[in-house]
């Protein structure tokens, strides 16, 4: 099976998503490894790739003529045991570099023991961290093992009277390593035949699909690269594309009524105007400044203590906004500190610092012509639901109703627009 | 190896810093005055010596210099916000008035305050007129809101030049007015006019043997400063010229930092002057794309020659008064678009970009529109980036090359129509 892939490397994750070569969907995949860009391009790609098979598999199971209620019980299944392997394969390639990095730090005789165990707690909650109905924090391995690594490391200074600085270093040595490690999470083939030995009499139809989705060749014939660290993918000139023209191929092929795209990344927000084939005609977007990006969400969600996530929905259960006009990120922090000292509620001031954020790219907005119907958000910060309530009310205010899109991939709209230029330009060599 | 034009401009220019180095010594008397609307001819006429200082301060942005002298300029009290080549003018002349070629530039005998469009030249030259207590004389150009030059506004012009503008040159230089003088020089001014306009229309050409920007700024270097209506400027453009007519000949294309540009991708309009302290730097990014300036408005800002206007010795102070008046700093914004507009399609260009400065409130106004307009009217597409004259502040390389290329690619992609799948 051909397909392409576009590829975008933003400045805090790193995206893939595979087209087949009448341009669906087969696959998307995100890393949050950046400290290697050719690491971080192998790892979305493995991912979209696992994913790609996934989509295969429900082809062919519909293909044997499964229905669709019982095609979704058997791959959530079938998926829920692979991303449970997937996640030990990951453990292991971190127990090995712990191992070595002890050695290498002269620590094994006093932290040896304790990360052994804390290993094998990990190990046993693994289970529940992907049982039927649980819920998980993140997407990414790392955030997962470090949240249990740090949280058993604190029990262990405390019982063992060890001290907790070396025990978490050693844990920030050892994940860069395995999550730059393409190989750690293992490959379609091996889980999902091992988690179809450790399903309770898998059905035959599924076995014999997933045997078929396994052996299906995958060969790439195109791929595009884009994203804020473009210049350095492993792609030669002719396959790298702005990032600009991608969010707006991209949205346009999600929602292809799309006249207005607005993306707002983890450090520049750009304002791009479309026409009916998705090509840019204008687009502004931030200068020598990062205020008010994604970036600064994050930098206010850690002088909060919260997690990224987590300021959003907080934010939008605030009732009485406080009105916060600089989106200066430095600032940002005094102006937390100072409002909190008044007796102002946090969600107040989270409500008003994504205003502050929505505002300014209302500006950019406003210079690259405007907002036109209809009109798509894109981008990590569209998952937040503070920013997209901001948003709504200030096009709202500005233009009138205008349809918003906000697609739950949203933060795929890149690779989206990527990949689609792959296949333009496989789709020229072939003819 | 440079061309025989550059080795005499630079020739040109040593030859003036010299005698403005000397000038204490030798007792020759300096004007300061502004590039928009400069009165060379008629100074040269007193034989006093033009100082630029807008010139001296892009010098300081091309030398690294300008940083510590915003610095300098900072510290007395002058805000991030105000004009760059103003803070690096002040800057330099705190810092021992040291000009563009490492000499020492003489104090003012008299500033010259040509008012063309910029509000600011008027507050930089009152802040010279604090440091240097000389006579200041100020010349009210018209602004030309209605997009035309009235009888009245060509005498209004006259009349302060022969009232106030040459009785002060004449004080102040002890010489009498010679307009026999002045009308010789204005025939020669308008010899190289002739040249320079043939050049930078020769970018016409596919592909263009000029880069109307990049490569530009050093053309009207002789014609914006202290040499036009000097045989001097008249041997300078011819000799150019004929650099250029070889080119064309020879089907070449523009020299960039890297050589000679072969293979011209896109032809772009460029509103707004370059950045200096990363001139080389903004030139590549354009040469690494193939992307060739075909015509600018940079270029007219100490006139504008290419809709006829020539200096005319028959009428010498009715013609400075135009050229004043004419300069583009001076025009509408309608006349910005029409002239925008007018290059993009007399020049086939495959769209237009505006390079808009964060320290210069007179003429980023009303930019967007400007791209707007121009957009709706040839339906081309036009760019948007930001940088400064010369705060490298405010210069973001990875900022300014990432919009570029998008830009780049924007045209690319509507000229393969889409990429639709």
């Amino acid at each position: 099976m051909r397909y392409v892939v576009g590829i975008d490397l933003g400045s805090t994750t790193t995206k893939a998503l595979v087209l087949d070569e009448k341009a669906n969907v087969l696959g998307r995949g995100i890393t949050n490894s950046r400290s290697n860009y050719d690491a971080a391009c192998q790892i979305a790609l493995g991912e979209a790739l696992i994913n790609a098979r996934f989509s295969v598999l429900d082809s062919e199971l519909q293909r044997d003529g499964v229905r669709e209620a019982e095609r979704t019980a058997w791959t959530r299944t079938l998926e829920r045991i692979f991303r449970l392997r997937q996640f030990r394969a990951q453990l292991e390639a971190l127990e090995e570099e712990l191992k070595r990095v002890l050695v290498r730090f002269d620590l094994k005789a006093v932290y040896a023991d304790a990360v052994n165990r804390i290993l094998r707690r990990m190990n046993e909650e693994a289970a529940a961290l992907f049982a039927e109905g649980a819920s998980r924090k993140s997407d990414f391995f790392r955030d997962l093992a470090g949240s249990s690594y740090l949280r058993h490391a604190e029990e262990e200074s405390r019982g063992e009277g060890l001290a907790f600085g070396p025990l978490a270093g050693l844990y920030d040595k050892a994940i860069l390593e395995v999550e730059n490690l393409p190989t750690a999470a293992g490959d379609f083939e091996n889980h999902a035949l091992g988690a179809l030995a450790e399903m309770d009499g898998p059905p035959s139809k599924l076995a014999s699909s997933v045997e078929r989705a396994a052996g299906i060749e995958l060969k790439q014939v195109g791929s595009v690269g884009t994203g804020y660290g473009r210049a350095r993918l492993p792609f030669p000139e002719g396959q790298i594309r702005s990032e600009i023209l991608c969010h707006g191929l991209g949205a346009h092929a999600m929602f292809p009524n799309t006249r207005t795209v607005l993306d707002i990344g983890g450090q520049d927000t750009k304002a791009i105007q479309v026409d009916d084939s998705g090509i840019v005609t204008s687009f502004q977007m931030n200068d020598r400044c990062a205020a008010g990006c994604g970036r600064y969400l994050g930098y206010i969600a850690d002088e909060m203590n919260l997690g990224l996530h987590e300021i959003g929905p907080l934010a939008a259960s605030s009732e009485r906004p406080v009105r916060i006009n600089s989106t200066c990120t430095v600032f940002a922090g005094a102006e937390l500190r100072e409002r909190l000292s008044l007796g102002e509620k946090r969600e107040d001031i989270l409500a008003g610092l994504h205003r502050a954020i929505i505002l300014r790219a209302m500006s950019l907005l406003a210079r690259s012509g405007g907002v036109a119907d209809e009109f798509t958000f894109t981008g990590g910060v569209a998952k937040n639901p503070a920013a997209v309530g901001a948003l709504q009310k200030l096009v709202f205010e500005n233009y009138g109703k205008v349809g918003i899109n906000i697609s739950p991939d949203s933060i795929y709209t890149g690779a989206l627009g990527a990949a689609l230029f792959a296949l333009k330009e496989t789709s020229r060599f072939d003819a | 190896m440079k061309d025989t034009s550059q080795l005499r401009q630079k020739k040109m220019l040593a030859d003036h810093f010299g005698r403005l180095a000397r000038a204490e010594e030798t007792g020759e008397k300096s004007v300061y005055t502004f590039v928009p609307g400069n009165l060379t001819e008629l100074i040269l006429s007193f034989d006093l010596l033009p100082v630029l200082p807008e010139i001296n301060a892009l010098q300081s942005g091309m030398r690294g210099k300008s940083r510590e002298y915003i610095a300098v300029a900072e510290r007395l009290g002058h805000s991030e916000d105000v004009c760059t080549y103003v803070k690096s003018d002040i800057g330099m002349m705190k810092s021992g008035n040291v000009g563009p070629t490492g000499e020492r530039l003489p104090a003012p005998s008299l500033l010259l305050l040509s008012y063309t469009g910029c509000f600011t030249f008027l507050k930089w030259f009152e802040l010279l007129k604090e440091e240097y207590h000389c006579p200041i004389v100020m010349l009210h150009v018209p602004y030309q809101g209605d997009g035309k030059i009235t009888e009245s506004m060509r005498s209004y012009v006259v009349e302060q030049l022969r009232r106030k503008v040459i009785p002060l040159m004449e004080e102040v230089s002890g010489r009498a007015y010679d307009e026999d003088r002045l009308k010789e020089a204005l025939a020669l001014s308008a010899k190289a006019e002739d040249d320079l306009v043939w050049v930078l229309e020769s970018a016409k050409n596919r592909p263009s043997p000029i880069d109307a920007y990049f490569g530009a700024v050093y053309y009207i270097g002789p014609m914006f400063s202290a040499f036009r209506g000097t045989q001097g400027a008249v041997d300078y453009y011819q000799s150019l010229r004929s650099e250029i007519e070889q080119r064309v000949v020879e089907r070449r294309g523009p020299l960039t930092p890297d050589g000679e540009l072969e293979n011209e991708r896109y032809r772009v309009v460029v509103e707004g002057p370059p950045n200096w302290t990363s001139f080389r730097e903004f030139w590549k990014m354009f040469a690494d794309e193939g992307a060739v300036v075909v015509a600018s408005t940079y270029t007219k800002v100490g006139g504008v020659y290419d809709t006829g206007f020539r200096h005319d010795p028959e009428h010498p102070l009715e013609s400075l008064a135009d050229y004043c008046m004419g300069c583009y700093t001076n025009l509408s914004l309608p006349q910005r678009v029409s002239m925008l507009a007018r290059y993009v399609t007399d020049y086939r260009a495959d769209g237009f970009l505006i390079n808009s400065i964060k320290s210069c409130n007179s003429f980023s106004a009303g930019q967007l529109h400007i791209l707007r307009e121009v957009e709706n009217r040839v339906g081309r597409p036009g760019g948007f980036i930001e940088s400064d004259l010369v705060d490298p502040r405010y210069f973001s390389a990875s900022n300014i090359k990432n919009r570029l290329e998008s830009y780049f690619q924007m045209i690319e992609q509507k000229r393969s129509g889409g990429a639709s799948a």
